[in-house]
């Protein structure tokens, strides 16, 4: 049971990161109905910025407290990341905006090739251990059992928690999220009703790179390390949660990060008793892309996906 | 009907997202070395000299380049040595070039490697680094009749493949499997183990002589576990472990997973310790598992760094010249170039069907210590030493082996009895 519980509990931290992800999938998938596959990369720039500076910040000011130094490390990351993202968009994507489907999918896969390679250059090929800002970062036990959480893996679920709350309210509340869903569902009518797309579109891809860049530090913070190749597991595994959830759906990109946390973790947890040895834990990653199958087998619009319904 | 149809078009876009990413992993990589070889053509005769091209493959990309690189060091630092020094060979003067390769880690892109290699009629081979590269590209140097030198190959089978022109420095996993589940159940005590592996010929086959080694010992594996080569968390795996109370963990990999999965079972509150080979047995592994590789123990085939005899004059060498620390297999690349190019002087020659038998029976003294193969290509007397985390730093705990350890499988019945004697002494 405590076993069972602590599964859980890693599966909670880990969609929590797919989930910070799959909104940048998402958020765009549903403007410009494009899969930026260069989103992995910005989490990966993210990652590796944040490092830097937090090496940064501990040098210029030593004996700060932890978690002041990583949010420092943080908050420098963000704006390099928007900037980033602004101009993936700006250079790469734009120029394509009337070219058929498939010219800016390929287009974000030669982004991302792109990216990665000039990480390798900046940062070096060899893994970048996170600085150990915060001490001992012992575990906790929950509810007195003997199940283990960390403050790092804590601060993830809330973090996460906390800036879905704040996007999804974004979106729903304020003029520029009523702008933007009035963009995704016709950008044509929402031009001449005087929203002006070009800035929504840059937007949109500077909010989800900046959720990237969060979602890149934490990866970073709790596996403590980062290197210019972990974008393209992470982005795949959090593009499959978007699809999961319906792709172009907020609250399903949510849905679906924590859903797939949940599967892969409990799944990798238990292959080798259920299936008597037959499969073994290995066999971890090959949840994700088999619930990606399933899904476009069974429900293409993912859990919560009617809004692509609505929009074809 | 537009649900279908927009599913038919969904589809189609990831079927052709997935082709793409497929391309990513592999383009990039291999451009830069597409316009290699056509670059190292040309010099072939510089300043009236032969020049004689020497291959050296390894993961200069990847989670492991640092690594690979640090092998590649090795055997620059034994060559540009040698062409200070001036070699003669056959009464000409000659000049070694080193041509490096980026294998990824990767045995598909080994084989492609390797048919570089023989394209550019290198002399000889200096690697793979890893055992699911050397064995693959081992059978291209056999049937081109270039030898084969591996600096940290450790899987049994490489040299069991049967090709004359295979070799290796380094002693095999059997010997190393055997000396860790000795060490243990002996030292350790350990009577419930887990073993997690890699999946790669490495880790699978070290962690496969490690059980049969702990469980001949009377140990339970209570756990065996697998994760990949690119993989960060082990969460799920662990905790499944956790509630199975091992008293050691074994992980059979390299120190790109051992480090995250150190700081993983400190998070889960698995006190039990964890004990690997070779893999992990770096600089590296300490700087990713940060407090969390306090104690933990891993193993080197050869001997102590400092009870290698060139190893203080090498290391000042190879800080000098690449200003940076030495990871793992430095020494090994290095004596492996140094030895292969005594081969040619023996045989007067660098053609290597002429050099092929003196390098089989040579007897070098390098600076990890001895070096002589037996009629495999296994080297002869390969020691395996423990080493723990102590203090931030690798130190010596034990030295199993010696003169008399098996390269081969047969006499691995003779050993406990003397591995035993070796490690009261320290």
């Amino acid at each position: 049971m405590e076993t069972f519980i602590q599964q859980i509990v890693n599966g909670l931290v880990m969609g929590s990161m797919y989930a910070l992800i799959a909104l940048g999938y998402t958020m765009v998938y549903g403007i410009l109905s494009l899969i930026n596959f260069a989103h992995g990369e910005v989490v990966m720039i993210g990652a590796m910025v944040t490092i830097t500076c937090i090496n940064l910040v501990s040098s210029i000011a030593p004996g700060l407290p932890g978690s002041l130094v990583f949010t420092a490390g943080l908050l420098m990351a963000i704006p390099i990341t928007m900037v980033l993202g602004f101009s993936i968009e700006r250079i790469a994507y734009r120029p394509l905006r009337k070219a058929p489907r498939l010219t800016p999918l390929i287009t974000a896969i030669g982004v991302s090739i792109t990216l990665q390679q000039v990480a390798m250059l900046i940062w070096g090929r060899s893994p970048r251990s996170f600085p150990a800002i915060f001490g001992e970062d012992a575990p906790h036990k929950l509810f007195n059992l003997d199940v283990s959480i960390t403050n790092i893996q804590i601060t993830i679920i809330v973090l996460a928690i906390l800036l879905m709350a704040g996007l999804l309210i974004m979106v729903e509340k304020t003029k520029l999220g009523r702008a933007m869903r009035a963009t995704s569902q016709n950008p044509e009518v929402a031009g001449l009703m005087g929203v002006n797309i070009n800035t929504i579109i840059s937007m949109t891809f500077v909010l989800g790179s900046a959720l990237g860049a969060v979602a890149g530090a934490l990866y970073a913070a709790n596996y403590s390390r980062a290197d210019a190749y972990i974008g393209f597991m992470i982005g795949l595994k959090a593009f499959t949660a978007a699809v999961l959830g319906g792709i172009g759906n907020l609250a399903g990109a949510v849905l679906g990060g924590i859903a797939l946390g949940l599967i892969e973790s409990v799944g990798a947890g238990y292959i080798g008793p259920l299936t008597n040895g037959f499969l073994g834990s290995h066999y971890q990653d090959i949840f994700a892309f088999a619930v990606l199958i399933l899904v476009l087998v069974f429900r293409p619009s993912g859990l919560l996906g009617e809004r692509v319904a609505e929009r074809a | 009907m537009t649900l279908a149809r927009y599913s038919l078009i969904a589809s189609a876009v990831l079927a052709l997202a997935a082709c793409g990413q497929q391309q990513n992993t592999e383009q990039p990589k291999q451009d830069p070395n597409a316009a290699k070889p056509a670059a190292d053509a040309k010099p072939a005769d510089a300043g009236g000299e032969a020049v004689v091209k020497i291959g050296h493959a390894a993961p200069l990309t990847g989670n492991i380049a640092h690594l690979g690189k640090d092998n590649e060091n090795g055997a620059r630092l034994a060559i540009d040595e040698l062409n200070a020094k001036g070699v003669e060979i056959g009464g000409k003067k000659v000049k070694f070039e080193l041509l490096s390769e980026d294998d990824q880690g990767d045995p598909k892109t080994a084989t492609t490697v390797a048919q570089r290699f023989v394209d550019a009629k290198v002399a000889g081979v200096v690697g793979h680094l890893n055992s699911g590269t050397t064995i693959p590209a081992a059978k291209i140097y056999s049937d081109a009749g270039i030898p084969q030198i591996s600096p940290s190959a450790t899987n049994p089978d490489y040299t069991k493949q049967g090709f004359k022109t295979a070799f290796r420095v380094i002693a095999n996993d059997i010997a190393q499997g055997k000396a860790l589940g000795d060490f243990a159940v002996d030292n350790l005590k350990a009577k419930k183990i887990a073993i997690i592996d890699d999946r790669t010929a490495y880790g699978q086959g070290l962690a496969d002589e490690f059980e049969k080694a702990a469980k001949g010992k009377g140990a339970e594996i209570v756990k065996r576990e697998f994760t990949n080569n690119q993989a960060t968390d082990f969460m799920a795996i662990l905790t499944s472990i956790k509630g199975a109370k091992p008293d050691v963990v074994f992980y059979g990999g390299m120190d790109a997973q051992a480090g995250p999965m150190a700081k993983q079972m400190k998070k889960l509150g698995i006190a039990a310790k964890l004990l690997g080979g070779d893999g992990f047995q770096s600089g590296e592994f300490i700087k990713l598992a940060g407090d969390a590789a306090e104690g933990q123990f891993a193993s080197q085939p050869g001997l102590a760094k400092d009870k290698m005899p060139g190893y203080a004059d090498f290391n000042t060498k190879y800080k000098a010249k690449f200003n940076t620390d030495i990871q793992i297999y430095a020494p090994y690349t290095y004596d492996a170039t140094m030895l292969m190019v005594e081969a040619m002087k023996k045989a007067n020659s660098t053609d290597s069907k002429v050099y092929l038998p003196e390098l089989a029976k040579i007897e070098y003294s390098g600076v990890t210590g001895p070096v002589k193969f037996d009629e495999k290509g296994d080297v002869v007397g390969g020691t395996v030493t423990v080493y723990q985390v102590k203090g931030g730093k690798w130190e010596v705990m034990a030295s199993v082996g010696g003169a008399a350890a098996p390269a081969a499988a047969a006499p691995a019945e003779a050993k406990p009895a003397e591995a035993k004697k070796e490690e009261k002494k320290q």
